[in-house]
């Protein structure tokens, strides 16, 4: 397999990064996800992460957020080194952060309306009218106020991850970090998912960070695209830049091609010393 | 037999590690215990779903448990001429022995089962990292309010499957076989000690019902978040509180009762 070259960021983050990532090295068990990785958000942008699946993009939301901690590195988001936190100061900063989970995760023994008034009644003290009203803007904003007293198990996936979106917004965060949105998504969801991110990123002064393996719909919506791979950011820019990147990782995987630096083959012995060589 | 002898150790290392993180969730649970104070809803419905229906197995269980008491006692005793003592038999068995621990084997069928997958299954679908996402600890909002409705649960089906057990004895007994109405009773309520047999019965019922509650949220909150891990933690459940009630309650037997 060709050796995809890493891209460093040399310079110094400037005020407009949300979440600078430093020498950012992780793995599971024997297995290296993150080698050295350096990756800066910026502020109002929609970022992409995007690779193959298994290269750790998943993992990456769960490190930002302090589900997972670095074994070297840095991650600092708003100022603040998620690594060294406590479980105090890591929940202050959750509650600025939305997350919207591939599976959206709702809470299934509680209605539509319920799921996204939880975090309001859970971290303010607002009356319950005024809780009512918030909760029917933000379902409003996804285009499900009509499916307020519905059950999770009632909705489609599209709709459960629209919820699980006005649930993630409810308490007006800085960053939504989105996981794979687009999965598993008939074409209708995915375009009413695409315009959601980008409006609520831009109406209300987000910043998004999207992780997905779906290269058009997210080159859409993004205004800047990292590709990692083997652990490492192996190019990044805007998605017209990328597009015109004749580098052979980057054409396999925004081409979707079958074989390339990423081989096809998982890597095995000769078909041949398989078939005759006397192995079992 | 290297290899053998390598397995073996790393599965015994695996066991005292689960077994750390089983205590460190029962300290995490313990220390978080004031929570139900600013949420005594949670510990409401908790003591609805682990309790309340759980009722209708242990009163069934407990009638049935009593009546054979009942009969079997009936045989042994009238061969020595001891049929009268019927009552204070039943009730002894009962609240020494069967009713804490036959109900503890009930709960850990059925709530303790429901509370793994309900965890698990919580697990295997986000939804627990969708709390620790919007800065709620599930810890304190899931697990504190269903362990302590386990632990207050446990003693009160156990006295309630105890009294439908006299109930069933007496039906058996008395209506039945004709024993005494008035002996069945009396010798009960001289024999039958408030300390040493029904505060004893309680005491074994609210360990009981800390170590059933206890294993049931390990195992969810522990499990591998798949289908067959949530299967095999349910087995799990239900296969360990049986044998940890029924060691832990010939220890407690032994303290309480020895001399």
């Amino acid at each position: 397999m060709d050796e995809a070259q890493p891209l460093r960021v040399d310079e110094a983050p400037g005020p407009d990064v949300l979440v600078e990532i430093r020498g950012l090295c992780f793995r599971r068990g024997e297995r290296v996800i993150f080698e050295d990785l350096d990756l800066d958000i910026r502020r109002g942008m929609v970022t992409a992460v995007m690779g193959p699946s298994g290269t750790g993009k998943t993992t990456l939301l769960q490190l930002i957020t302090g589900q997972l901690h670095p074994e070297a590195g840095t991650i600092r988001v708003a100022g603040e080194d998620v690594g060294r936190l406590g479980r105090d100061g890591l929940y202050r900063l959750r509650r600025r952060m939305g997350m919207l989970f591939q599976s959206g995760a709702l809470l299934t023994d509680l209605s539509v309306f319920d799921n996204v008034a939880y975090p309001l009644r859970e971290h303010t003290k607002l009356s319950d009218s005024l809780v009512r009203k918030l909760v029917l803007l933000k379902l409003e904003a996804v285009g499900l106020r009509g499916a307020r007293d519905l059950m999770p198990n009632e909705l489609s996936g599209g709709m459960a991850r629209r919820v699980a979106l006005a649930r993630a917004i409810a308490l007006d965060p800085m960053m939504v970090l989105y996981d794979e949105p687009f999965t598993g998504q008939d074409p209708i969801s995915m375009g009413m998912l695409m315009a959601l991110i980008r409006q609520l990123n831009d109406a209300s002064g987000l910043t998004s960070i999207l992780v997905s393996h779906d290269v058009r719909e997210t080159a859409r919506i993004a205004d800047h695209l990292y590709l990692i791979f083997e652990g490492r950011v192996v190019a990044q820019g805007t998605p017209d830049a990328l597009a015109n990147d004749r580098s052979p990782w980057v054409r396999q995987f925004l081409d979707g091609l079958p074989d390339g630096p990423v081989r096809f083959h998982y890597p095995a012995p000769p078909l041949a010393e398989d078939l005759f060589g006397g192995r079992g | 037999m290297l290899e053998a002898v390598a397995r073996l150790g790393r599965g015994v290392l695996d066991a005292l590690e689960r077994l750390g993180r089983a205590h460190l969730l029962l300290l995490a649970i313990l220390l978080g215990l004031g929570e139900v104070l600013r949420r005594p809803r949670l510990l409401i419905d908790q003591l609805f779903n682990i309790g309340v229906l759980s009722l209708s197995i242990v009163g069934v269980s407990g009638l049935f448990v009593g009546m054979v008491l009942g009969l079997q006692g009936y045989y042994v005793l009238s061969q020595f001429g001891a049929a009268e003592s019927l009552g204070v038999m039943v009730a002894a068995s009962l609240v020494r022995e069967l009713g804490p621990v036959v109900t503890a084997l009930l709960v850990a069928g059925r709530a303790g089962s429901a509370l793994t997958a309900e965890i698990g299954l919580m697990k295997a679908t986000e939804q627990l990292a969708a709390l620790e996402m919007m800065a709620v600890d599930p810890v304190h909002r899931l697990l504190v309010p269903r362990f302590l409705g386990g632990v207050l649960a446990m003693p009160l089906l156990a006295a309630i499957f105890s009294a439908v057990g006299v109930l069933g004895g007496y039906f058996v007994g008395v209506g039945l076989l004709g024993v005494d109405e008035g002996a069945y009773w009396s010798q009960m309520q001289a024999r039958i000690d408030f300390t040493a047999d029904l505060a004893n019965g309680v005491v074994k019922s609210l360990v009981f019902g800390l170590v059933v509650t206890w294993i049931a949220l390990f195992q969810g909150y522990d499990t591998i978040p798949t289908a067959e891990g949530v299967s095999r933690s349910t087995t799990r459940t239900v296969v360990h509180s049986a044998l940890v009630v029924l060691g832990l309650d010939f220890v407690l037997t032994a303290l309480m009762f020895g001399d």
